[in-house]
């Protein structure tokens, strides 16, 4: 396993991270303003579809997909979802410091536990090599003549 | 004492639920990976064909489409949950074990080298996830 991310790609994962968290917040902080949709009153959701929030939100979750589906193109699934969790923490802060929720102590501690599961995995290896990826270790040796040299 | 009929906490249909979520979910993410893997580095096709290619090379693998499916599924399946189980039993036990379940399923199915930093991230992701409920 190598390979390490260049400043760019860790650009990508931030945005993976972002995207999914804000677009949550969004969504939610929209369909507050809209009120409590049920299934006797499903034309709602259209009205939603009219609300800035939504609309903004939506586009974060289409920005959040496009930029988790790059990232799955150039490094491991086992890399990548960490980094997804990550966006709970970012959630967590937007909940505190813009709905104004309580965050309770366990989810700080949740927090603390997802923060130590990004880190273990942040500073390693992004991608696993197969056999038939691996770049060859040295120049190809020049096509030596064939026969006897005596 | 008296148990609520209308939530099944504990039993075999609330876990079974639970697990249909996760695994669909698990599914959905190791074939999309799986596809991703297959098309190649996007940032390498957007240069080469531009966003348009990029789009055209995603949508056209199968292998992606039965993702975004199994995806679907897992939505669908975690509506039918919370109609039956606690939110704040179903929403994390199904994320803690789509996480295990991936890390799982990266090794055997994608051939991913799962060593123990990522075990531990898995680990400690899904029980941060489940603490982040509480």
């Amino acid at each position: 396993m190598k390979h390490t991310l260049t400043p760019q790609r860790y650009l990508i994962l931030l945005a993976v991270m972002l995207t999914a968290s804000v677009g949550d917040t969004l969504l939610f902080h929209g369909m507050t303003q809209v009120g409590p949709v049920s299934m006797a009153h499903l034309g709602l959701l259209l009205s939603a579809l009219r609300n800035p929030w939504v609309i903004t939100g939506i586009l974060c979750l289409l920005g959040f997909f496009a930029s988790y589906l790059t990232a799955l193109s150039w490094a491991d699934l086992t890399f990548v979802l960490p980094s997804t969790a990550f966006g709970y923490v970012v959630v967590a802060f937007l909940a505190k410091y813009w709905q104004h929720e309580t965050i309770t102590i366990y989810r700080w501690l949740g927090i603390l536990l997802i923060v130590c599961g990004v880190g273990f995995v942040a500073n390693g290896p992004s991608l696993t090599l197969h056999e038939s990826q691996h770049p060859p270790e040295k120049p190809a040796p020049a096509a030596a003549p064939t026969g006897d040299h005596r | 004492m008296i148990v609520p009929t209308h939530i099944y906490t504990g039993t075999v249909e609330t876990w079974a639920t639970i697990i249909t979520v996760a695994a669909t979910a698990v599914a959905g993410d190791v074939l999309t990976a799986g596809a991703m893997r297959n098309i190649g580095d996007l940032d390498i096709i957007r240069a080469k064909s531009g966003l348009g290619g990029a789009i055209r090379a995603v949508i056209s693998s199968p292998m992606f489409l039965l993702g975004v499916l199994s995806m679907a599924a897992s939505f669908f399946s975690l509506l039918f949950t919370l109609s039956n189980v606690e939110l704040s039993l179903a929403a994390p036990a199904s994320a803690s074990l789509t996480f295990l379940g991936n890390a799982f399923a990266a090794k055997l199915f994608l051939k991913e080298n799962v060593n123990p930093r990522r075990w531990m991230a898995a680990l400690f992701v899904c029980a941060g996830v489940f603490l982040l409920s509480k």
